[in-house]
Order: structure tokens, then C-alpha cells, then sequence
């Protein structure tokens, strides 16, 4: 089970993120914190000349290897796609890329990036953010 | 390794009372390192808690037939046996709760909410676990006291050269006894005399000290003291609070209901007794039945040599881990400190280290351990965290530090 959940792909994500870093002035951002674990993700979004595609897209924070990986992973997904397309973007398209079986307490790590990065674009765009998102919305960093 | 060789206690004996380690967890014996969460219950507690079930369960007091007779004796034989565990004067000071918390926010909002005010200060540790820091943080809001924090040395021990510059005002005084991060064994005692020099109570949260350490609430000195069954060998949903008589007497009830009254009328209501007055409704009766039980098979154990086999089991686990290389232990000396030792591999989550531990069968709790206050003093998000108890034996410690070499191998 441990070989399966730490699989090469997962490991390599973790040890290598894509777009691990900070974007100075970002047209969103937000940041969230699983409190069960003390994952904290901030995610940094560029738009392009439309102001609704995602140009450039990072993430900094510290956590375990699922929320790293889980969110390195979502980092090459996004970019490209629109704000409205990412706020409608179901977690099953991030979790069947992860692809690994997940218990309740894991998946709440797998999902921080994509939940923080909806928030974002809330903020920013005022796209919907569906309750089980909400939650991430009122949390503060310590 | 030497506490094998000790006679005071055999672990190995114990473990064959309780059931939960005949299984296998992913094909593996379970090594069980999570016993400051809750413990594992033994068949004579499994046991009793089945016979009274099935041969005296009824809602006990006022009931005048024969199995409402029973289950009241056995519900209050309970109490006496509580009493006698934390050598309290009377059962009258014994109140059962749903659990620790329970009791500890009972104190809070019972005895706080008519006690403090503007000027005064509750004064608690910055090793709480967050059930003895939430209550008196919003009840010291609510009342517009004071909330102040004891802070602790880098050793995770109590700075108590600072207690003076903190004792302005001073009402409340409350600690753990130990501290379920880093097993810290706190100066109960000399707290109790120090908050009794400024006119404060000490509320004392036993929750993790009860089931280790010998606990008499008369040597310590102290006005109230939490505990509860779970972390005791004992069932969920139960908990008690002793407290001094002469605090009790004149405070408000916390839970209002059944059975916690004298007379009910429309103009007014008048409260019970002691310590019915804060037993309201329906308490959890089979588990207060289970939770003596607990007590009385703890007692048979011995608290003295449990807590000497638990502080030797901490310092073999931290030599072992020590070796492991790349990881940081917390909390105090061996010699100061309950079977808990708390510490991150260097680089990899918590969460990840538990994981990949399970799959080797070895639980272990991973997180802040309702403790955040200790966690950002410490500089950490979370730990690891193993802790042990009368049944774990030193194999489940030598598999933790396997578990570790692998842990390195596959994410360090």
C-alpha cells in the first residue's frame, strides 16, 4: 500500500514541485492551511491580456508529500485554462492525476492546492466557490 | 535491553489482556504508539462492561426495582473507586463528566464565569493541550480577565522564574500534569502553593497524568482535577472532575436537566446536593461502570511501576532514535519525562513518516497534538509522536526505529 501511495511519480512532484515559487505583485492570491497537518499552501496566478487565462501560475508553503506533489501536479494542469474553468474544475480531474488511493484524512491533503487555488479566483474573479471550498476561504494563517 | 529485566512490571503478561493486538495490521503485529491518545482496554474491562449490560443495566437512582438498585451500586461503587484513586477525602467531590474536557470546561464556566472579571488573570502553560487553553482563553474573554501564558524552557519544562513577573491579578492557575506533547512531568505541586500564596485555585488537567503516574489530589495540593477513562484503559464518553467541597458548594450548576435538582416550581428552581448537582440528565453509566473497572485494573498494575517501565521505555526509545541520525527529539530528559517522545525526521512530514510507519503496522500520531500554542513555540507545524503504555514492550519500539530507516529510504 506504502509503495502505491508514494509511487515514482508522486515522489518525484514532491522532490522536484513545478512552480514552486513566489509571483511578486499576482493578480490572485491566497493562501490556506489544513489544520489536521499543518500543510500551508499560498498560490500565486498571472493572468494573460484577457484577464481570464492563466499565464503564469506558482505555490510556496510547506507540507507533506501528498499536498507538495498534489499541488506541483495541479500547477501543470491549470496553466492555460481560464479562471471559470478551474473554478468549475471537478477534484476527481486532479485526484485521477495524483492517482493513488487516498483515505479521508490523505485526500484533505491532496485537495488544499486546488481548494486554495479556487479561492483565489474567487477573490480575484469572483468566480463561485462551491461550500466545500468555503471553509479554506475564512481560514487564517496563523 | 534493562527494563526487560525489571520484575516491578511485564508488559508482556499485560499485553496478552487486551485483544486488539491478536490482529494482524497489513499483515503485520500491530506495535501500538499511540496510547497518549487513547489507550487500549483489557478484557476485564471489556468484560464488565458486558456483564453489567446484560445482568444489571437500568437508569440508575430514584428507580425502586431491583436492576435500577444494581446499576446505581455499581455506578456509584465507581465513584468510590475514583475517589480512591485520586485519594480524595469524599465521594461527594467526585463528579462523573463526559469526559476531561467536559470537566474542565465545567470549572471554567461554573466557577469562572461568577469568579473573574476585570483586573483579574487566569495563568495557564504554554504546554496545554488545547481542552485546558480553549475554555479558560474564552471565559477570560468573556469576563474581561486577564489570559496570560506560563512559557516554557527549551527543554519543553516550565520556566517557574517567571511565574512572579505573571502573578499580577492572578485568579486561576491551570496545567497539565503531564504534557501530552513532550511527556513533560509538571511541578504540580509547587504551582498549587504558589497560585494558594496569591489567592488563585489550580485546576489541574490529569487527562494524561492519571493513567501514569500515582495522582492524590491531597499531596499535590491542587482545587480541581480533571481525568478521564479512555487514555486510562478504561471506555469513551466518560470523564470525572474532582474538586474541593468548599468550591463546589457555591458554585452554579453547568449542566441543567433531570436529576441534577432539589425542587422544580415555576417560580424557581433549587439544586441538589454534591455531586449530583452537576450530573444532569442521564450520565454515560455502563462507561462510568467500565471506567472503574479501568481504574481498579491500573491500581492492580501499580501506578509506581508504571510510571518507572514508561520512563525507561522513553529513554530506550530515545537512544534508539537517536541512531536513526537526522531526527530531533523533544521535551525534557528521560528522567523527567512520561512514555512520550515526540519528534520530526529531518525534511519529511509528519504525515508522511506516519504513513509510511502504518504500512509497517506501527501506529503512531502525527499532528499537532491539540497543542498549537506548544507548536509554534517549538517553531514546528507538527511532530511525531509515540507514547506508551503498560502493554507496549520494547520490540514495538525497536520496529518504530526500523520503520524510520525506511521512511529515510523512500522520501529522504
Amino acid at each position: 500500500m506504502v509503495d502505491d501511495l508514494y509511487r515514482e511519480v508522486i515522489l518525484d512532484h514532491y522532490k522536484n514541485p513545478r512552480g514552486h515559487g513566489v509571483i511578486e505583485e499576482p493578480d490572485a492570491q491566497a493562501e490556506g492551511l489544513n489544520p489536521l497537518c499543518g500543510d500551508e499552501v499560498t498560490i500565486y496566478v498571472q493572468f494573460g491580456d484577457d484577464g481570464e487565462t492563466i499565464d503564469e501560475v506558482k505555490f510556496s508553503g510547506r507540507g507533506c508529500a501528498i499536498s507538495q506533489a498534489s499541488t506541483s501536479m495541479l500547477m501543470e494542469m491549470v496553466k492555460g485554462r481560464t479562471a471559470a474553468e478551474i473554478a468549475e474544475l471537478p477534484k476527481e480531474e486532479l485526484l485521477e492525476e495524483v492517482g493513488i488511493p487516498l483515505t479521508p484524512v490523505r485526500l484533505k491533503c491532496a485537495l488544499l492546492g486546488l481548494g486554495v487555488l479556487k479561492v483565489a479566483l474567487h477573490r480575484a474573479k469572483g468566480t463561485p466557490l462551491p461550500d466545500e471550498w468555503a471553509g479554506l476561504d475564512e481560514l487564517d494563517l496563523r | 535491553m534493562a527494563v526487560t529485566a525489571r520484575p516491578a512490571l511485564d508488559a508482556q503478561k499485560l499485553r496478552a489482556d487486551f485483544p486488539i493486538f491478536e490482529q494482524k495490521i497489513h499483515g503485520k503485529p500491530l506495535a501500538y504508539l499511540d496510547s497518549a491518545a487513547s489507550s487500549q482496554k483489557p478484557r476485564q474491562v471489556l468484560d464488565v462492561l458486558r456483564d453489567f449490560y446484560e445482568t444489571s443495566y437500568a437508569n440508575v437512582h430514584r428507580g425502586v426495582y431491583v436492576l435500577s438498585e444494581r446499576a446505581t451500586e455499581a455506578y456509584e461503587g465507581a465513584r468510590e473507586i475514583a475517589r480512591e484513586f485520586v485519594n480524595a477525602p469524599s465521594t461527594r467531590e467526585v463528579i462523573f463528566t463526559r469526559s476531561a474536557t467536559e470537566s474542565i470546561n465545567l470549572v471554567a464556566y461554573a466557577w469562572g464565569l461568577d469568579n473573574l472579571g476585570p483586573g483579574d488573570a487566569v495563568l495557564v502553560t504554554e504546554l496545554e493541550h488545547h481542552s485546558n487553553f480553549v475554555p479558560w482563553q474564552f471565559i477570560a474573554k468573556r469576563t474581561g480577565a486577564d489570559f496570560r501564558l506560563l512559557p516554557i524552557d527549551d527543554n519543553g519544562e516550565l520556566r517557574l522564574e517567571a511565574l512572579d513577573e505573571l502573578a499580577d491579578g492572578v485568579k486561576v492557575v491551570a496545567t497539565n500534569y503531564v504534557s501530552n506533547s513532550l511527556g513533560t512531568v509538571n511541578p504540580v505541586a509547587k504551582l498549587a502553593a504558589w497560585a494558594h500564596e496569591r489567592g488563585a485555585i489550580m485546576v489541574v488537567d490529569a487527562a494524561q497524568g492519571a493513567p501514569h503516574h500515582r495522582v492524590d489530589v491531597q499531596e499535590l495540593g491542587c482545587d480541581f482535577l480533571a481525568f478521564s477513562s479512555h487514555k486510562l484503559c478504561g471506555p469513551t464518553g466518560v470523564g470525572a472532575l474532582w474538586g474541593r467541597a468548599e468550591l463546589l458548594e457555591p458554585m452554579a450548576p453547568f449542566n441543567l436537566g433531570g436529576h441534577m435538582i432539589r425542587s422544580v416550581r415555576a417560580e424557581g428552581t433549587t439544586w441538589g446536593e454534591l455531586p449530583y448537582k452537576f450530573e444532569a440528565g442521564t450520565m454515560p453509566i455502563a462507561e462510568a461502570v467500565g471506567f472503574g473497572a479501568a481504574m481498579e485494573y491500573v491500581s492492580s498494575v501499580g501506578l509506581e511501576a508504571i510510571a518507572e517501565y514508561e520512563s525507561e521505555l522513553a529513554a530506550y526509545a530515545l537512544e534508539r532514535i537517536a541512531e536513526v541520525g537526522g531526527v530531533t527529539c523533544y521535551g525534557p530528559p528521560a528522567d523527567r519525562r512520561a512514555g512520550i517522545v515526540s519528534f520530526n525526521v529531518e525534511g519529511i512530514h509528519p504525515h508522511d513518516v506516519a504513513q509510511v510507519l502504518d504500512s509497517e503496522g506501527v501506529a503512531i500520531r502525527a499532528g499537532h497534538h491539540c497543542c498549537q500554542p506548544l507548536m509554534t513555540r517549538l517553531g514546528v507545524a507538527a511532530t511525531n509522536r509515540a507514547s506508551f503504555y503498560l502493554y507496549t514492550v520494547p520490540d514495538e519500539i525497536d520496529r518504530l526505529v526500523e520503520g524510520l530507516h525506511k521512511v529515510k529510504k523512500i522520501l529522504g
